[in-house]
């Protein structure tokens, strides 16, 4: 049942509404409203309940263990919702004068100042509001940078075909074109197809490290240097983040650029689908050149560096400051943990994904890297047992619903076929990992003795699978009356 | 350890079943010189108890303030409920809705969003939000540009927001497209015919119409829209989806409507906040659709034909698309569109008229009481909807600072984004304001003014107020 079709002509609620609306207005007739807007006539409880009963349709982190990879779905504090919530962090205009706001920009700047050491950079700004668009800035200040230096002939970006799909997009949005580099058997980049890649075109490389593979690039020094000899620069694809937080900083690894997703490492909430918050960090050279605004603190007070500051800035990635009030959940967390938190967070994500991977091994799953150590996820490769049954890695991932798991990401990255890619995250306990397992262990005698049931499933949600053909056919994005 | 459960005894036994002696042992493939050491600028960890007091500290030294200041971010009252649902776990804390069976409540409801928003625009499809309102224009000039396929320029009339130009050309610029400014009639504050001649018979992608403008002043919509179609431009609406309670839809302007309709959602169910999180949206005529960024939710059927709801033309998104793909967006503003939902849903069709209604009374109140006031004027002449430009004979940053001392922000001073104005101050008040607000704001202004205009200008004590562009 939609909310439109619980609306009933004239029913109102008049306790959200002001008093009875001003009859003159001198608007010109032409530019008013002529027709209503298709808005629901219902009662505040009809809407209340409504919306209830569609939360509890969905799977959360708060109801379900969450093992996307590459989405790191750990606990997300209430108390940093609830910080964040402060009346007088809420009500604050976004212009309003800086002094009206030494307390909430004292939070950014040490948001600031606690990435810039995680990260091991010299400079952060907080205004990218997910990590694409934190990837974006990335690209753009890369382009600045060369355009600086008079050399308009970098016009590449390298991008690993491991890398998420943001990795291209945000180049080309940045006025690049992209050349993949392919991975070799042991999940790294190809270093030899990096070598012969590289030339006076390429303006730099965007690296996820671990990589979506779940995998620490072995070679990343001698990638450094390959890029850099050439000329070009490196970006650091923060998704996974979470894997070496406190323990390795990118800064080290020789990167110039990184952006960080504070929806995945900092627990902020993913809410549906966002908002995120992609901060981005960058070396000496790539200071002048960072989105602006930018917090200072300038003899105790603290004031906005804007583009009168730093003239070559990329400009503005939004009308304001970014996601503030996602800032402030990270900054939050972030003061929770403290530094040997952080470190804890590396840890143990770590140990619990080389559990989970050892565990599955012995259950009879295939690794798709088994040489290798997991970061803070892994791939599992169900290629045999679709060959064998016709059971997908998609019909498992819908049983794992039935089971009360969410299912972990499928078919990315898509060079590992019939892949399962699974981050437990340091947020959940033995027991549930072991429960996972058990799960994934029933599924797969399922799939041996009785395959449809798999393959139909789920069987006990809301609904059954979508056809999602369908719905890109037949377009129906809006309900009509 | 806060938020890891893992006791010793089962840290043990994991480490055992990996066949590792030390959880130091799972990182033995970083190169050793790479492995950090301690952090070193890292404050101790908080528990839950000090950390809040600490936020509490932090958000009691901004205080609160009666505020007028609008211009692209607006105080409206948001619902009790709307935060109470937003805030469950189970919007709070789901992730994108890619496995649909497991995400019918938020797809259902973001298929509910896309239809009001539609509705609200009189588009005849929406997406599922962009970041903000400035970004999604900057979406909106990247796919009229794919849409018309010939011209890489775009109209950006001076009176549009020029934080959100500034984004706009922050964005599209790499790929080549060019912003090309209309000068906005002084008198008026609005667009005029004669600016957009020296365009006739030009290759332009679009013309961006901002309803209301940035000042505040309601745009000539129709004329324009029909000026654009009859050079070969589409339109772009940049509306405010309260004002669209009493305004006619984007979808209505002029003979054939704007093609695509974009806003800042805020004003929707969003907090000030300092400025975010909000959320834009983007909204389109039919034949357009497959050109649009971001995520977008469609009702198709399960297995049984049951009705339910899935994530569809997927083929746009970097996801699929990678290098071609119509943006690089992923993450939205999920949370913030549903909290629209339920915003709008609590508002209702009658609701949202009124509080559209109220916020142009309570501006013009506004106005004509600070008008009222000897050697105070509204700047432009052409009808407002909840804010206006006001100018009076004193400096606009003193003024300000003055009544920041009797607890007022009086609205934001247009000196940094249009200097040729001279004294000029944006205001706005929204449905919040009551009666004895405004007179109090009045009544303050009216002293200021007064001694401000008889008196030098003082010295500047502190910082430039407001961040500059």
């Amino acid at each position: 049942m939609l909310i439109f079709e619980l609306s009933r002509p004239g029913r109102k609620n008049p306790s959200q509404a002001p008093a009875a609306p001003a009859e003159a207005n001198d608007i010109p007739a032409h530019l008013l409203r002529r027709d209503k807007p298709l808005l629901p006539e219902v009662s505040e409880m009809d809407a209340v309940r409504h919306y209830t009963r569609l939360s509890q349709k969905n799977f959360s982190i708060d109801t379900h263990f969450y093992p996307l990879g590459s989405c790191t779905m750990k606990y997300n504090p209430r108390g940093s919702h609830q910080m964040a919530m402060l009346p007088q962090f809420l009500a604050r205009h976004p212009l309003a004068p800086e002094a009206t706001g030494q307390g909430v920009l004292a939070c950014f700047h040490e948001l600031q100042e606690m990435l810039k050491d995680v990260t091991g950079m010299a400079g952060v700004s907080l205004t990218p509001m997910a990590g694409a668009q934190g990837e974006f800035a990335g690209v753009a200040m890369i382009r600045a940078y060369h355009a600086s230096r008079g050399d308009a002939a970098r016009t590449e970006m390298l991008v690993p075909d491991a890398a998420h799909g943001t990795n291209p997009a945000s180049a080309v949005m940045g006025g690049f074109t992209v050349r993949e580099i392919p991975t070799d058997r042991d999940g790294n980049v190809d270093l030899a197809a990096l070598k012969t890649a590289v030339g006076p075109q390429t303006a730099g490389l965007m690296l996820t490290n671990p990589s979506t593979l779940g995998v620490f690039e072995k070679n990343i020094q001698a990638m450094q240097q390959i890029v850099h000899e050439a000329g070009g620069l490196l970006y650091y694809d923060g998704a996974n983040l979470n894997a070496i937080l406190g323990r390795v900083r990118p800064g080290d690894m020789g990167f110039d650029v990184i952006h960080v997703n504070l929806h995945k490492t900092f627990s902020t909430p993913h809410g549906g689908g966002g908002p995120g918050s992609g901060p981005v960090g960058v070396s000496e050279r790539l200071l002048p050149f960072l989105p602006v605004p930018v917090v200072t603190l300038d003899a105790g007070r603290y004031r906005l560096v804007t583009e009168h500051d730093l003239p070559q800035t990329i400009g503005r990635l939004s009308a304001f400051m970014g996601n503030t009030g996602i800032l402030l959940r990270a900054y939050a967390y972030a003061r929770t943990l403290g530094g040997e938190g952080m470190r804890r967070v590396a840890d143990f994500a770590t140990l619990n994904a080389n559990y989970l991977m050892a565990e599955l091994q012995k259950a009879g799953f295939d690794i798709a890297f088994p040489q290798r150590r997991a970061s803070h996820e892994f791939i599992v490769t169900l290629k045999s047992l679709k060959d064998k049954t016709g059971v997908s890695a998609m019909d498992v991932a819908k049983r794992l619903l039935d089971k009360g798991f969410h299912a972990p990401t499928t078919y990315f990255p898509m060079l590992v076929p019939e892949c399962l890619l699974i981050e437990p995250t340091e947020t959940e306990s033995k027991q549930t990992l072991d429960a996972f397992v058990a799960a994934l262990k029933e599924i797969l005698e399922e799939a041996l003795a009785t395959p449809e049931l798999v393959k139909s499933a789920p069987h006990t949600m809301p609904v059954r699978r979508l056809d999602d053909v369908k719905a890109a056919r037949e377009l129906d994005l809006t309900w009509k009356a | 350890m806060p938020f890891i459960p893992h006791t010793e005894e089962e840290i043990q036994a994991m480490l055992s079943s990996i066949g590792t002696a030390s959880i130091e042992d799972l990182f033995d493939e970083i190169p050793p010189a790479l492995r950090a050491g301690q952090l070193s600028n890292m404050p101790p960890a908080l528990n839950e108890m000090a950390a809040s007091r600490l936020m509490q500290e932090r958000a009691e030294a901004d205080g609160r303030y009666l505020n007028f200041i609008g211009a692209g971010a607006y105080e409206h009252h948001i619902p009790a409920a709307v935060w109470q649902i937003a805030g469950r776990g189970e919007f709070y804390s789901a992730y994108t809705p890619y496995q649909a069976e497991a995400s019918q409540g938020t797809l259902q409801l973001l298929y509910e969003f896309q239809t009001m928003m539609a509705s609200l625009t009189g588009m005849d499809v929406s997406n599922a939000s962009l970041y903000d309102g400035a970004s999604a224009l900057a979406e909106a000039v990247l796919m009229a540009v794919r849409a018309h396929k010939s011209a890489r320029r775009v109209l950006v009339p001076g009176c549009v927001h020029p934080l959100w130009r500034g984004v706009v050309e922050a964005l599209v610029k790499n790929q080549g497209i060019e912003l090309v400014a209309v000068p906005y009639c002084t008198a008026g504050g609005d667009i005029v015919a004669d600016a957009l001649k020296q365009f006739e018979g030009q290759d332009f992608a679009a013309l961006v119409i901002q309803q209301p403008n940035f000042f505040g002043v309601l745009e000539e919509v129709d004329e324009l829209t029909n000026w654009a179609h009859a050079q070969g431009m589409l339109v772009i609406g940049a509306v405010n989806p309260v004002s669209l309670g009493l305004l006619k839809a984007p979808g209505q302007w002029g003979s054939k409507g704007a093609d695509i309709a974009v806003g800042e959602g805020q004003p929707l169910g969003a907090p000030l906040s300092s400025g975010g999180p909000y959320f834009g949206f983007m909204c389109c005529k039919q034949a357009l659709a497959r050109q649009m960024a971001g995520r977008v939710v469609g009702r198709t059927v399960d297995l049984d034909g049951k009705p339910g709801f899935c994530l569809t033309l997927q083929a746009r998104e970097q996801h699929i698309r990678r290098a071609k793909a119509t943006s690089n967006i992923c993450t939205n503003q999920g949370l913030m569109a549903t909290a629209a939902t339920i915003h709008l849903a609590l508002l209702g069709q009658d609701g949202l008229a009124r509080v559209a209604s109220a916020c142009h009374a309570n501006a013009r109140a506004l106005v004509e009481q600070a008008t009222a006031v000897t050697g105070v004027e509204r700047m432009f002449s052409e009808p407002f909807f909840h804010e206006a430009v006001i100018t009076f004979d004193a400096p606009v940053a003193d003024v300000l600072r003055a009544l920041e001392a009797q607890g007022i922000l009086g609205g934001l001073d247009l000196a940094p984004y249009y200097p040729e104005l001279g004294n000029a101050l944006l205001v706005c008040a929204t449905e919040t304001k009551t009666e004895a607000d405004i007179a109090r704001f009045v009544e303050n202004l009216a002293r200021i003014v007064a001694r401000q205009s008889s008196a030098p200008s003082c010295t500047r004590l502190k910082p430039t107020a407001t961040s500059k562009w």
